[in-house]
């Protein structure tokens, strides 16, 4: 018996592989090419210049795919975890709230209160509270409006301090005298020096002075240097904002500033008696946010802050599973408000019938497609094809027509009187329009592919198998069809993950009951505007795709799947 | 008209008629006779409609005239599994997703046929193509020669009594070819079974085979046993066909009986037997093997006819000499020597006088 295989490895004389193996063998020192280098160096040389040449070759085409695909499919990985947003608006709540219990059903201490406010009142003057309210109204209804009359009333705090300070000294209410408290004398200099073209000289604290006003200190630096970049104003001509006199009352009762000599000491030392005398009014945070919005005594809002303070969450995913982060852990949403376990499950049951619809529709055509003669095949084919010529909306928008209750296909039942005028069935904005429309527009990928399988199997095959006494039946059960099974593989992993992610027709014809987890990624997209939700909805989607062609692989093998001749 | 009727008539054409596409017919009057036990090979070029007539006999193409039988019973209306023939294909159509066993044992579960039986018929037919040891394997571990021998014990192994095998070794290489000529041959006779074989390798055809069916434009152009095939080709298709053939074209010139006198184009007469010629004046083609070709004039016989000749061009083939000759304009005459010891080697140049026996050329129709 003699086996004709020709084993590569067994091949003589100069071949590629063969100059590389003798490279490689350099025991009586290394092979040399004609000019004398060695002959491994100038052989991967030559590959080198042919590498490069393919890499510039692909280059538009994989720079235009990174970009465009690659990188947009990161950026959305990210943001169905990141969370940074409430670290960053609110640095000093989330650190006051490090030792806060939020099990534990209760209001957190003053200082909480305290570094929101400072938190809430910065990030307003920022316009940035809102946009912390939306995201954290994803998590608890209400906390968009909450922040929203937050970021009004939160001045009301700092103008008692500031009343009080300008009642006693005119001079608290003034740009200067507070620059001049605050600034370090170079940069006052150099601001006055400025004559408004190019940038403004960057605000510096004077030296000592964080020492002895920490908190103003921080809270004037913040405001001088927002001013500067955010205003494009001058902080010496600019009143502090009231939140700057709050802390000025918090440092001069915290602190001593008898022994200050520097720049306007006459002043900081009345104020520091005024601060010490009976009769200066002062505000408990707590009682000030309790009258901007009774919420802020609830403590949920507090559990919620606390909740998704770190910077990055697994709340994304816990929503698009239908759970939520509670204090105590993930749990379970309530039974009423669970909606994508339902939305993913209908989802994967409706493509798995579109699917299979395709299968059952397709599989004759391809197998008619395959056994043709070439002319007829070729008529057909274009036939097959011709959906992909017309716009997919004027497709879906043509199911519409027929399948409305006042379309062709009940008026035709109607006018036969199969079903009564006042009975017409309704077969579209549900799932049935869905599936109808889905599988209408899908075929095509299914019987490529199948086609493809079916017409590389030789009709001998058939003969023999009928030769051989098979009937008809046997013959396609058991010789022709395990050969299309490739075909139907491809085609079937082809239109489910087609269908899967499919948008435009389920939210034409689905109505309410047929639309998709696509369409509630992209309500999420561009109406809520909840990205993270959207991006965690769509990596699940992302990652069943990924698992279900994992699993394809294990099971019928992509090296199967033929997708061409 | 031969007696068609034959009361050992295993497999009979009657008139069978083809057409695939209503203008032309691919097989025209086809009309053969086989008894039991005979290995028939069809031989013919491309297109001439071997395959066509393999398969109306297998049921895969219907005739578009006349009758096929099989054993006496008419087969026309009987579908092809009913027809209990065996098939081997050129590209061996093993079931690429079943194993080797499974490949064997298909036909014998079609036929429902109890497991053990069925497992003991796929030994012995395994064990007869020498392939017992391959059950397990699938055909595309095979190689070309192995999958060949697997496709003949399949289609034997169901136990026809007629097998049918359109160019059964045509992917092969030429060795292998002819270690499964001679097996394929010796296990047909060893069974006993009737066996249609076709072919365009004439070599094949001719060591194969008990009688050979030289088929060109839908007719069989002669049926007979391989040795009076090349020795007395029928008409000059068959003559060009079947091995290495000289043609001189000229016209007849006298009859008598097994003999005439036949003048060339260029004047010359020479001595032929006349095949399917019988007129006086008519144009004919006369056809003398390599090997028959005489220019030693000690072994030609008193007072035939005798042909001037130009040494062209002489190729040392080992075992034979091969000389091309210019004769009476034809310069693509060539004679084959036996390399013997006292064995002439021609010179090109040489001027020679060739002849032949009379009954070695043969006067054929001249093809218009
Ligand atoms: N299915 C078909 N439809 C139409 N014409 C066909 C078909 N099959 C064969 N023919 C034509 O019939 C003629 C005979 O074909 P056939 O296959 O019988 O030739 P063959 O002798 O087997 O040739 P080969 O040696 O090349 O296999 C050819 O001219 C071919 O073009
Ligand atoms: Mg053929």
């Amino acid at each position: 018996m003699s086996d004709a295989t020709a084993e590569p490895d067994k091949i003589s004389g100069p071949t590629p592989d063969n100059a590389l193996r003798a490279g490689d063998r350099a025991d009586d020192g290394p092979v040399l090419a004609a000019d004398g280098t060695p002959l491994k160096r100038s052989l991967s040389r030559a590959l080198r210049a042919q590498k490069l040449r393919a890499l510039a070759l692909i280059a538009p085409l994989l720079i235009f795919v990174l970009v465009s695909f690659i990188a947009p499919i990161f950026d959305m990985l990210f943001r169905s975890v990141e969370n940074q947003i409430v670290g960053e608006t609110l640095p000093r709540t989330v650190v006051a709230l490090a030792d806060y219990d939020a099990t534990s059903d209760e209001l957190p201490r003053d200082e909480v209160f305290e570094a929101a406010y400072y938190d809430i009142f910065i990030a307003a003057e920022r316009k940035e509270h809102t946009r912390l309210g939306s995201r954290l109204n994803y998590e608890q209804t209400g906390s968009s409006s909450l922040f929203r009359k937050s970021g009004r009333g939160i001045d009301d705090i700092g103008e008692v301090y500031q009343d009080q300070f300008e009642d006693l000294d005119e001079n608290w209410d003034e740009a200067r005298p507070w620059a001049e408290l605050m600034g370090d004398p170079d940069w006052i200099a150099a601001q006055d020096a400025w004559g408004g073209e190019g940038r403004m000289p960057r605000f510096e604290l004077r030296d000592g002075i964080s020492d002895l006003l920490p908190r103003t200190a921080e809270t004037y630096q913040i405001f001088a240097r927002f001013m500067q970049t955010e205003e494009g104003e001058s902080p010496l001509e600019e009143e502090p904002w009231t939140v700057v006199h709050t802390a000025l009352y918090q440092d001069l009762l915290a602190g001593d500033v008898s022994g200050y000599t520097g720049p306007r000491a006459d002043m900081l030392v009345a104020a520091d008696a005024l601060v010490e005398s009976p009769g200066f009014e002062t505000v408990v945070f707590r009682d000030a946010f309790e009258e901007i919005d009774e919420d802020w005594l609830n403590p949920e809002i507090w559990q919620t802050i606390k909740t998704y303070s770190p910077t990055y969450t697994s709340g994304y995913f816990l929503n698009s599973i239908d759970m939520q982060k509670t204090p105590e852990g993930p749990a379970l949403r309530d039974e009423d408000e669970r909606i994508y376990g339902l939305l993913f499950q209908r989802t994967l049951w409706m493509s798995m019938i579109i699917t299979f619809s395709c299968i059952l529709l397709g599989y004759p055509i391809a197998y008619l497609l395959s056994n043709l003669p070439m002319r007829t095949a070729n008529l057909l084919m274009i036939l097959v094809l011709l959906p992909f010529w017309t716009s997919l909306l004027v497709r879906t928008s043509a199911w519409k027509v027929m399948l409305q209750q006042q379309g062709v296909i009940n008026d035709v039942l109607v006018w036969l009187g199969m079903v009564a005028d006042d009975g017409r069935l309704v077969m579209i904005n549900n799932q049935f329009g869905t599936i109808v429309a889905m599988t209408h527009i899908l075929l095509p990928f299914m019987i490529l592919p199948m086609y493809s399988v079916m017409s590389t199997i030789p009709p001998s095959y058939v003969r023999a198998a009928k030769s051989l006494g098979a009937t008809n039946w046997t013959t396609f059960w058991r010789v022709y069809f395990p050969q299309s099974v490739p075909g139907i593989g491809a085609g079937s992993i082809l239109v489910f993950i087609l269908s899967i992610g499919y948008y435009i027709t389920p939210e034409i014809v689905g109505g309410t009951s047929g639309i998709f987890i696509s369409n509630r990624i992209a309500y999420h997209i561009s109406s809520s505007l909840n990205w993270g939700l959207a991006a965690a909805l769509g990596t699940i989607l992302l990652v069943v795709v990924l698992v279900l062609y994992w699993a394809y692989d294990r099971i019928v093998g992509i090296d199967n799947v033929k997708l061409g001749g | 008209m031969p007696d068609t009727s034959h009361h050992d008539a295993f497999v009979e054409f009657e008139r069978v008629q083809k057409s695939y596409d209503g203008i032309q017919l691919v097989v025209k009057d086809l009309n053969l006779t086989m008894p039991k036990g005979e290995f028939l090979t069809m031989l013919g070029p491309s297109g001439s409609g071997k395959t066509t007539c393999l398969m109306m006999l297998a049921g895969f193409e219907t005739a578009t005239h006349g009758d096929i039988r099989l054993d006496g019973r008419p087969i026309n209306n009987i579908p092809p599994h009913k027809r209990g023939i065996g098939m081997v294909f050129q590209n061996y159509a093993l079931f690429p997703h079943m194993t080797i066993s499974e490949n064997l044992s298909f036909p014998l579960e079609v036929r429902k046929i109890g497991k053990s039986d069925r497992e003991a018929k796929v030994k012995r037919a395994l064990d007869m193509v020498e392939m017992g040891a391959f059950g397990g394997r699938r055909p595309a571990q095979l190689s070309g020669g192995q999958q060949q021998r697997i496709a003949l014990a399949r289609a034997l192994v169901f136990e026809p009594e007629l097998v049918l095998m359109d160019e059964p070794l045509g992917a092969l290489d030429k060795q292998l070819r002819e270690k499964m000529q001679f097996e394929i041959t010796h296990l047909a006779h060893r069974l006993g079974i009737t066996v249609v074989y076709v072919t365009h390798d004439q070599t094949e055809a001719l060591t194969m085979s008990d009688r050979v069916a030289v088929f060109d434009d839908g007719r069989i152009q002669q049926l007979a046993p391989p040795d009076e095939l090349y020795e007395k080709p029928q008409n000059s298709f068959v003559a060009q066909f079947i091995g290495e053939n000289n043609t001189l074209e000229g016209t007849i010139r006298e009859m008598n009986g097994d003999r005439c006198v036949v003048q060339l184009n260029n004047g010359d007469l020479i001595d032929a037997m006349p095949v399917n010629v019988s007129q006086v004046g008519e144009r004919t083609r006369v056809s003398i093997r390599p090997e028959r070709v005489e220019f030693n004039k000690d072994r030609l016989q008193e007072g035939v006819h005798t042909l001037k000749a130009e040494v062209l061009e002489f190729i040392y083939m080992g075992d034979i000499f091969r000389t091309r000759l210019k004769v009476a304009g034809n310069d693509e005459f060539v004679i084959k020597t036996r390399n013997a010891p006292d064995q002439v080697r021609l010179e090109p140049g040489a001027q020679i006088e060739i002849g032949w026996l009379p009954e070695d050329c043969r006067a054929l129709d001249a093809p218009n």
